[in-house]
């Protein structure tokens, strides 16, 4: 196994991504602390959401050193998923939209909340 | 042909180019070049457990998306009096914040364990585990107040049916991840400790066992976002 790369980094980088990952978990909670609505709240939960994944994967899990070839073969199948949720999130507003017509309960939008 | 290869190796360098990728991928022989095994099968297994906590959230988008009851707001259902003071989400942004530190730590433990300090690596993982624990002895807490407040996997008082069941089944198949976590860590920071690592020369086996960890907090990150923030 001598050939093998060892993945061996400064330590600075791991405290450095840690105090980023507190203050983005902090970030997440403030978003519903601060009661923040629709939209605006969407998109600060997937924002922090992505950079917290991303630094983890990236620096915690030494994503970023290794090769292209592992990196690939790991990081582009999840991509399915996203074909998961479009073609679920489709089907689900067709279901919700026959379960008002079919039980006749509150017409009115009430949304995914 | 010793032309090729060396044509082949210039091609691949470091294996961070598109150079690199293909002539991996194309050489006939194992395409995870430099990567022990150990490591690439951890990097699979983590894949296909992607596609189960994929699965599980893309089914609770799902019911939330299709159901006509109010779906139960997470604020008010996870939200704690401590002192006279109502918090929302306190103890899930606890158990965030404790997740998050054994990451940290478990990172320090696989870089101790490459400079081959037997002592702080044992000792780091150790504590790793111990703050699985005590993330796990928290959700118990959490799922014993849901259960006295009367929500079932079939029903809750609070709106939607489907909560309880999407709650259950998201939270508990990751619980299940952390102690099944916390277990796996104990052996290996007890190997650590013998000096097993020391004796084979080879501390890949920590690095592995932290691929494992980080994915639990990981996972963590989007049932935070999706099921607690959303």
């Amino acid at each position: 196994m001598a050939h093998d790369e060892v993945q061996q980094h400064p330590i600075g980088i791991y405290f450095a991504i840690w105090g980023l990952l507190f203050v983005l978990s902090a970030f997440s909670y403030l978003v519903d602390y601060l009661g923040f609505e629709s939209y605006t709240r969407w998109f600060l939960i997937l924002l922090f959401m992505f950079l917290k994944a991303g630094f983890i994967i990236a620096i915690f899990m030494h994503m970023r050193w290794e090769r292209l070839a592992l990196r690939c073969a790991i990081l582009v199948p999840p991509g399915a998923l996203l074909v998961l949720v479009a073609l679920m999130a489709i089907e689900s507003d067709f279901t919700e939209n026959i379960r008002f017509d079919v039980f006749g309960t509150p017409a009115a939008p009430v949304g995914h909340e | 042909m010793a032309a090729d290869n060396a044509k082949a190796a210039e091609l691949a360098g470091d294996g961070s180019g598109w150079g690199g990728m293909t002539t991996d991928w194309a050489s006939d022989k194992d395409a995870f070049k430099q990567v022990p095994w150990g490591k690439a099968m951890m990097w699979v297994f983590l894949l296909s457990d992607t596609f189960i906590f994929g699965s599980f959230l893309t089914g609770y988008m799902s019911v939330r998306m299709t159901t006509t009851s109010q779906w139960p707001d997470p604020n008010e259902v996870f939200a704690l009096t401590i002192g006279g003071v109502t918090l929302p989400l306190i103890l899930i942004a606890i158990m965030t914040f404790i997740l998050i530190s054994s990451s940290g730590t478990m990172a320090m433990a696989v870089n101790f364990g490459y400079r081959r300090d037997k002592r702080k690596t044992a000792i780091l993982i150790v504590t790793t585990a111990l703050f699985g624990a005590s993330f796990v002895g928290m959700q118990a807490f959490e799922w014993t107040k849901l259960i006295s407040e009367g929500v079932r996997p079939w029903g809750n008082p609070f709106g939607a049916p489907q909560f309880g069941s999407t709650f259950f089944m998201i939270t508990g198949f990751h619980g299940l991840h952390v102690s099944i976590g916390v277990i796996y860590l104990l052996t290996i920071a007890r190997k650590v400790a013998r000096g097993d690592y020391d004796r084979s020369g080879d501390y890949q086996s920590v690095e592995i066992v932290g691929l494992y960890w980080h994915f639990v907090d990981l996972v963590w990150v989007f049932i935070f976002a999706f099921f607690y923030l959303w």
